[in-house]
C-alpha cells in the first residue's frame, strides 16, 4: 500500500488533490481511498487530506500516520505543524516552493531521505500562470507523478479531464505536465554524470 | 357576498338577524349541500368558538375547492375533541402529526400533491394560537417565506386551553390564566410587546392575510373563499372565544367575539401581498370594558376598587387598532 | 459501473435512482454533500418529478417528510447529530404513524461539547423511535442500503434510517458500483401506501389514542419491526441476486468459524477491525468479527447464534450510555445471556478519535491476557482526566470542564 498525506490550507484544494489522486490511481486499475481530515471548512485554516493506493481492496479507515509520501502545499506550515511525522525512512516529500529546500530549513530531511525522494515545485506560480488561480494542488500532483512514479501522468490528466470542464481541464493538464517535466528534468540532471 | 348596510339592530345582541337579510345572505346551519367537514358528535365544550370557526372555515374551503381538500391539524383542542379514539368527526382527509409542525406537514402534503400532479387538491393547515404563534411559529414563518401553497388557519382563543388554560403569546395583557394568575401588583398576563401574527404574516408579503371572528360567519366564509382564489401561502387568523378559558357563559361566545371586534380590541381586516385591502369597520363602537366585563379572566380588573389604570391601558390598545386600520364607524 | 466517487455523491446518485417524489432537508455537516447533490439534480430536471424543499430546521425537514409521505409520496431526507436531535419528536411521529420515510444519518457526535466528527451517539439516541436502523460498512454498502431501505420501508410501512459514518464514509472517495436505473426499477416497485390523504376516500390519520388501545397500537409497531427481521435478509438476498453484491442483511460475520474471541462492531470501523483480525489470524489466533448491520430491529437470535462458539466477546462501539456503559453491548448481552462468554465493552472513536489497526490489535492482546476490563475507553488520557478531577476538588468555581481540558492539553498539564 502506498499512503500519501497532503498538508495545506483551506482554499488550496487540499481535499481535491487527494480525490484527484485517488481517481487517477483508480483509473489505472488500482484500489484507492481518499479522505479529508474533516475539519471545519475555513479558508486559510490548516487542512490535511489523505490518499491510499493499493493493489488490493482497502478496508482500513484509520488516518495515515505513517505516510509513504507527504505533499506540502503551503510552506508557511513548515515548522508549525508536524508535517513529516511518521514519514517512512524511504518516503517522499514534495514541497510547494521555488526556493531550494535547504533554504527552507529542511536540511535535516534532505539528509535523511534517499536522494531523489525530495523535491520542490513552484506550484503556486505554475497554477497562476496556467490556470489563472493560485491553487497549487494540481501542479503538485503532476510533480508527485514524476517524483514517486506511483501514478502515471496520463492517468492524472484523465482524472483532471473528468473533474473539470474542457478549457479549465486543459489548463490544469498543462500545469501538471510542466510540473511533471520540471521534477523529472531536475532528477535526470541530478543523475547525469557531472561534466 | 356583497356587503349590505343594515340599519336594523336586534335588541340586546346587536346581531343582524337572518330574517332581515336576503335569502342569499342568510346563514344556513344545515343543508344537504353542506359538507359537514367537522361533523356532529365531537367532544368540544358547549359554546366552543373553535368548533364553530373550524366548521365554517373548512366547509367554505370545501365549497371553494369542490371537495378537493386535505386538512393538516396541529395538536390542540381541535385535534383532541374531534378524534376521540376510535371515532373521528372529520369527513375530509385529515392528518394530525405534532403540536409545533402543522405548517411544515402541510407543506409536505402540498409538495407531494404537486409531485404527483394533483394540482386540483388544496391543503389547509390549522392550529390554535399556541400551535401558531408559539410552538409552530418557526415552521409557519418558513412556510410563508417559501410561499408554499397552503392556507393556514389559526383559531385564536388566546391561550393553551387544551392543557388547562395557560398563557400563550396570544393571551391579552392582564388576562388571568393558570400560568399568569390574577395575583400580585400586576395581576394576570403581562403587558408585553404583543405578537401580532397577522402583521407578521403580512411582513412576509404572502398573497393573502385576513382576520375574522366567529361573530360574522359570512365574513369568515368569504375570506376562506377569497383565500382559495390565491396560490401560495395564505393566512387566516380567526378569533374563537373559549367559554372555559375565558370564564364566560357558553351562550356568550358569539357575543364576545362581536364585542372584541366592536371594541377594536380585535381588528378585522384583510390584506393582499402585504397591503391592507379591506377592513371591517366597527358598526357601533363600545369601550373595552363592555368586552372585558363578561369574562372571568378579567374579573380582577373590576372587583373591589378595580384597576381602571389597567383597563385604560387595554383601551389604549384597542384605540391603537382603530387608528391603525381605520376601524371607526362610518358617519351615518 | 464502478466509479471512484465520494460517499455522499454515491448515496445521492443512488437515492435519485430510487425516484423519490419529495426530498426535504436542512443542511448540517457532514450530511451536506448528499442533499446538495440531490438538490442540484432536482433543480436541473435530472430527478423528476420531485419536489426539493429547503426548510428552516430539521424539525421542519422531518415534518415535511411526514406530510409528503402521508400524501402518498416516496420521501427522503438526511441529517446528522444535532439535526437528528432537533427533529426527534417528528422522528418518533413518523414511525408512530407508520410512514415509510427513508433518511440518511451521517453519524456524528452530539454536544456539548460541540463536535462535528464521527461517532454513533446520534443513532443511539433514537434507537427506540421505531425506525429500522441499518449501518453501512463501506460507501458501496451505504449506497446499496438506500435501495433496500425504500423497499423495506414501503413493504412494512416503517421508516428506515441508513446510518453511515460522517466524514469517514460521507467524505471518503473510493470505488462504488452505482446500481443501474433498470435494476432499481425492477427491485423497487412504485409506492403503494397503506394509508393516504385522499379527498376521494378521506381518512383521519393521527387520532388521539387512549389507554384502551395504545398498547395494541404500539405492539403492532413492534411486530412490524419483528417482521423486518425476516424481510431484511430476504431483501438483501434478492438484491445480491440482482447485483452480485452482498450488502445489507442482519449481520456481517467475518472469520467466525472457529473464533474463540469475537469483536462486535458497527459501521466503517469494521474494515479496520478486519485488517487487525487478519493480522492476528496470521499469528495463529482464533479471532473473528461480527458486524451488526441491522441495529434496529436487533437480530437477537442471529447474534446469539453467531456468538455461540465464542469464549470472549468484545463490543467496540462509538457511543455509550453515560452512567451505564455500552449500548450495543447491552443488546449483545441480552441476545446471548446464557452463552457463558466474557463480554467486554470498549468505547472507542468518540467525537472522531481515530481507531487504528494497532488499537484493535492491542484490544485483542489485552483480551487474550485477561486484562481487558468489562468497560474501557480506548486511548483515554487518564492524566488529563485526573488533573481536571483535581481542579474540581480544589476549587468550587473550577470553570467549564471541556475548556479546562483543552487548556490542559495545550499547556501540557501546566494549566491550573
Amino acid at each position: 500500500m502506498f499512503q500519501v498525506r497532503i498538508h495545506g490550507r483551506g482554499g488550496q484544494g487540499v481535499v481535491t488533490a487527494a480525490e484527484l489522486l485517488a481517481v487517477a490511481a483508480f483509473d489505472t486499475g488500482r484500489h484507492a481511498q481518499a479522505f479529508p481530515s474533516f475539519g471545519s471548512e475555513r479558508t486559510g485554516a490548516p487542512v490535511v487530506s489523505y490518499c491510499r493506493i493499493d493493489d488490493h481492496e482497502i478496508r482500513t479507515r484509520e488516518p495515515i500516520d505513517e505516510p509513504d509520501a507527504v505533499i506540502v502545499q503551503d510552506v508557511t506550515l513548515l515548522h508549525r505543524v508536524d508535517l513529516f511525522g511518521g514519514l517512512a525512512p524511504s518516503g517522499f516529500v514534495l514541497v510547494n516552493s521555488s526556493q531550494p529546500l535547504e533554504d527552507l530549513g529542511l536540511g535535516e530531511l534532505v539528509g535523511r531521505l534517499p536522494s531523489g525522494h525530495l523535491a520542490g515545485c513552484p506550484a503556486t506560480e505554475l497554477a497562476l500562470a496556467h490556470v489563472g488561480r493560485p491553487v497549487p494542488n494540481v501542479p503538485l500532483l503532476g510533480a508527485f507523478c514524476a517524483l514517486t512514479g506511483e501514478v502515471p501522468l496520463e492517468a492524472l490528466a484523465r482524472a483532471l479531464r473528468h473533474r473539470f470542464a474542457h478549457e479549465v481541464a486543459e489548463r490544469n493538464v498543462a500545469a501538471a505536465t510542466i510540473a511533471f517535466d520540471l521534477v523529472r528534468d531536475h532528477e535526470e540532471a541530478r543523475r547525469a554524470p557531472t561534466a | 357576498m356583497t356587503e349590505t348596510r343594515v340599519h336594523f339592530y336586534q335588541v340586546g345582541s346587536f346581531a343582524v338577524g337572518n330574517r332581515l337579510l336576503s335569502d342569499a345572505d342568510r346563514t344556513v346551519q344545515a343543508s344537504r349541500e353542506r359538507t359537514n367537514s367537522l361533523d356532529s358528535g365531537h367532544r368540544a365544550c358547549q359554546g366552543c368558538g373553535e368548533a364553530l370557526g373550524a366548521r365554517y372555515a373548512l366547509d367554505a374551503a370545501m365549497r371553494a375547492t369542490g371537495g378537493r381538500l386535505v386538512a393538516v391539524n396541529a395538536t390542540g383542542c381541535l385535534e383532541v375533541f374531534s378524534t376521540p379514539f376510535p371515532e373521528t368527526s372529520w369527513r375530509i382527509a385529515w392528518l394530525h402529526s405534532l403540536f409545533g409542525n402543522a405548517p411544515a406537514v402541510a407543506t409536505g402534503v402540498a409538495a407531494a400533491l404537486r409531485a404527483k400532479g394533483r394540482d386540483d387538491v388544496r391543503v389547509v393547515g390549522q392550529a390554535g394560537d399556541g400551535g401558531t404563534v408559539d410552538i409552530g411559529f418557526g415552521a409557519l414563518s418558513g412556510m410563508f417565506e417559501r410561499n408554499d401553497d397552503v392556507l393556514f388557519i389559526c383559531y385564536d382563543n388566546e391561550g393553551y386551553m387544551n392543557t388547562g388554560v395557560q398563557r400563550s403569546a396570544a393571551t391579552p395583557p392582564t388576562a388571568r390564566t393558570a400560568t399568569s394568575e390574577a395575583v400580585g401588583v400586576d395581576p394576570g398576563n403581562v403587558f408585553g410587546q404583543g405578537k401580532d401574527l397577522p402583521r407578521i404574516a403580512m411582513a412576509h408579503d404572502i398573497p393573502y392575510v385576513a382576520t375574522a371572528t366567529v361573530a360574522d360567519l359570512h365574513d369568515l366564509e368569504r375570506k376562506v373563499e377569497r383565500a382559495m382564489t390565491f396560490h401560495g401561502a395564505r393566512y387566516l387568523h380567526v378569533l374563537v372565544p373559549c367559554p372555559l378559558g375565558w370564564g364566560a357563559a357558553s351562550a356568550d361566545t358569539v357575543r364576545l367575539a362581536r364585542l372584541a371586534a366592536e371594541s377594536g380590541f380585535f381588528p378585522v381586516f384583510e390584506a393582499e401581498h402585504g397591503v391592507v385591502t379591506g377592513v371591517r369597520r366597527i358598526r357601533r363602537r363600545v369601550g373595552v370594558e363592555e368586552y372585558l366585563r363578561p369574562q372571568r379572566r378579567f374579573a380582577h380588573l373590576f372587583s373591589g376598587p378595580g384597576r381602571p389604570d389597567l383597563v385604560a391601558r387595554l383601551q389604549a390598545l384597542a384605540d391603537a387598532n382603530v387608528e391603525r386600520y381605520g376601524l371607526a364607524p362610518q358617519e351615518e | 459501473m464502478l466509479q471512484q466517487l465520494e460517499g455522499s455523491r454515491a448515496v445521492a446518485e443512488t437515492v435519485a435512482r430510487c425516484r423519490p417524489e419529495v426530498v426535504c432537508a436542512y443542511p448540517i455537516s457532514p450530511q451536506t454533500h448528499i442533499i446538495e447533490a440531490i438538490g442540484a439534480m432536482v433543480k436541473d430536471g435530472r430527478l423528476a418529478p420531485c419536489e426539493f424543499i429547503n426548510v428552516e430546521s430539521e424539525y421542519a425537514a422531518m415534518s415535511v417528510s411526514i406530510g409528503a409521505s402521508a400524501a402518498g409520496a416516496r420521501t427522503y431526507t438526511a441529517t446528522a447529530s444535532q439535526g437528528l436531535l432537533f427533529m426527534i419528536e417528528a422522528v418518533y411521529n413518523a414511525a408512530g404513524l407508520g410512514l415509510p420515510v427513508v433518511m440518511t444519518l451521517a453519524n456524528r457526535a452530539i454536544g456539548a461539547p460541540i463536535n462535528i466528527w464521527n461517532d454513533h451517539s446520534d443513532a443511539m439516541a433514537v434507537r427506540d423511535a421505531g425506525w429500522i436502523q441499518l449501518f453501512a460498512e463501506t460507501n458501496q454498502e451505504a449506497a446499496d442500503l438506500h435501495v433496500q431501505a425504500f423497499r423495506l420501508a414501503e413493504t412494512l410501512s416503517v421508516p428506515v434510517m441508513v446510518c453511515m459514518d460522517g466524514f469517514i464514509l460521507t467524505h471518503a472517495v473510493e470505488a462504488v458500483d452505482l446500481i443501474d436505473q433498470a435494476v432499481v426499477d425492477s427491485f423497487l416497485p412504485p409506492y403503494e401506501p397503506r394509508q393516504v390523504l385522499d379527498p376521494d376516500d378521506p381518512v383521519s390519520i393521527g387520532a388521539m389514542v387512549g389507554p384502551e388501545a395504545f398498547e395494541e397500537v404500539r405492539y403492532l409497531a413492534h411486530l412490524r419491526q419483528l417482521d423486518a427481521l425476516e424481510l431484511i435478509p430476504e431483501v438483501a438476498e434478492e438484491f445480491a441476486a440482482l447485483t452480485g453484491r452482498v450488502s445489507g442483511g442482519l449481520l456481517h460475520p467475518y472469520r467466525l468459524e472457529d473464533a474463540d474471541t469475537v469483536i462486535v462492531a458497527m459501521g466503517s470501523v469494521l474494515g479496520t477491525i478486519k485488517d487487525a483480525v487478519d493480522a492476528r489470524r496470521g499469528a495463529g489466533e482464533r479471532v473473528g468479527v461480527l458486524g451488526v448491520t441491522a441495529f434496529r430491529p436487533f437480530p437477537v437470535a442471529a447474534v446469539a447464534d453467531a456468538l455461540a462458539g465464542a469464549r470472549r466477546v468484545i463490543v467496540v462501539e462509538k457511543a455509550f450510555s453515560l452512567g451505564m456503559g455500552g449500548v450495543l453491548a447491552t443488546d449483545v448481552a441480552t441476545a446471548s445471556p446464557a452463552s457463558g462468554h466474557d463480554l467486554a465493552t470498549v468505547v472507542a472513536g468518540l467525537g472522531g478519535r481515530p481507531i487504528t489497526r494497532r488499537d484493535v490489535e492491542g484490544i485483542l492482546e489485552r483480551s487474550a491476557q485477561g486484562t481487558l476490563p468489562r468497560l474501557s475507553f480506548l486511548n483515554l488520557d487518564d492524566d488529563v482526566v485526573a488533573r481536571e478531577r483535581a481542579r474540581m476538588a480544589a476549587s468550587r468555581r473550577s470553570g467549564p470542564f471541556a475548556e479546562n481540558v483543552l487548556r490542559d492539553l495545550a499547556t501540557g498539564g501546566a494549566h491550573r
